[in-house]
């Protein structure tokens, strides 16, 4: 089961994280983009925050979802900004007014979230984004439910795959955004975007396994 | 009234400073700024988009110039999560580059064109030849 208590606790823990993290994206960005994705997404996530304490009590995982989305497309600039409010609006679409869902729901709901970031970024598997984490993630999440693993195992194994992902970027050659203007020497970089990718999965994780 | 046109960059400098040349080439059209996030930082914002695009609308539709990466996924985004389904279907993104294709697009707008020709002018502007004759 997810519910939207655990939804406002993945946002508010991913905002914290990535505030931990935003030196370390801003530096790998800083190598191959344009030196903004952490000091980008960490103001994003304060007004995410901002948002979150404006919802009501109670309030039901689409609302909290949305809230979300709003609060990034307007706040962080870089493509990460409609891109991450794409995939946060379509799992809110997703579970709409539910406040609890099974396992398998919430599942669909993250494929929607990956299907919407794939549909605006217009990005391929390799080209050196977030995709690289989160299709591989998952694929493994997806694997895992249907072994029978319950959410918070399935969770785990997608953030192993999305952490194997974000290494398997380096060696490639950056196809999107300013890296790809870099053409040969975007090589031998990790990829900002897969990396907070991966964070605001294992934070997901974390929260649905009650570490 | 006429096709309207909105302004994505980056910079809200730009942004503005684009509309300001264009609107001085045809001061009848309406060109509207999104460039920068809610904060003015450099940037783009698919709710400031959506917005300029809303103002921009006079009924005969928008052409949306942009600039670079996320100012193509951030007007995808306004266009299809964020605008009334009515409007949705006279918003178009422009190939054209942002200055000369506002400058063109704007004074074929200003003819009493529809926003396919106007959305056609824009694009020529991205092979206009400039310093050969």
């Amino acid at each position: 089961m997810f519910s939207s208590e655990q939804a406002v606790d993945w946002v508010r823990r991913t905002a914290a994280v990535i505030g931990e993290h935003a030196t370390e994206l801003t530096k790998l960005d800083a190598a191959i983009g344009d030196g903004d994705h952490g000091t980008n997404m960490a103001r994003g996530f304060r007004a995410v925050l901002e948002r979150l304490d404006g919802l009501p009590e109670g309030a039901n995982l689409g609302a909290v979802f949305k809230a979300v989305s709003m609060a990034l497309i307007g706040k962080v600039g870089g493509a990460s900004g409609p891109l991450y409010g794409s995939f946060y609006l379509a799992i809110g679409r997703e579970l709409g007014d539910a406040t609890e869902v099974e396992d398998g729901a919430f599942a669909a709901a993250l494929r929607a979230g990956y299907d919407s970031v794939v549909a605006r970024g217009k990005a391929q598997l390799e080209d050196k984004t977030m995709l690289d984490a989160l299709h591989p993630a998952l694929a493994a999440l997806d694997a895992a439910l249907a072994d029978g693993k319950d959410l918070g195992a399935a969770l785990d194994a997608a953030e192993a795959a999305a952490r194997e992902g974000v290494a398997a970027t380096i060696p490639l050659i950056a196809r999107k955004g300013r890296a790809s203007y870099l053409g040969e020497r975007s090589r031998d970089h990790q990829d900002p975007g897969a990396t907070s990718s991966h964070l605001i999965l294992g934070v997901l994780a974390d929260v649905v396994n009650g570490r | 009234m006429t096709v309207g046109l909105v302004i994505v960059s980056h910079s809200p400098k730009i942004a503005e400073g684009v509309v300001e040349l264009a609107e001085e080439m045809a001061e009848e059209v309406r060109v509207l700024a999104a460039g920068g996030t809610d904060d003015g930082e450099i940037g783009t914002s698919a709710t400031r988009i959506a917005d300029a695009i809303a103002a921009a609308d006079s009924g005969d539709g928008v052409l949306v110039l942009v600039d670079l990466g996320s100012a193509v996924i951030s007007t995808r985004m306004a266009i299809d999560e964020l605008l009334e389904d009515e409007l949705r279907g006279r918003v178009r993104i422009s190939e054209g580059p942002v200055v000369e294709g506002a400058v063109i697009g704007a004074v074929q707008a200003s003819t009493g064109s529809a926003l396919d020709e106007v959305a056609k002018a824009a694009a020529r502007a991205a092979t206009l030849p400039k310093v050969k004759d």
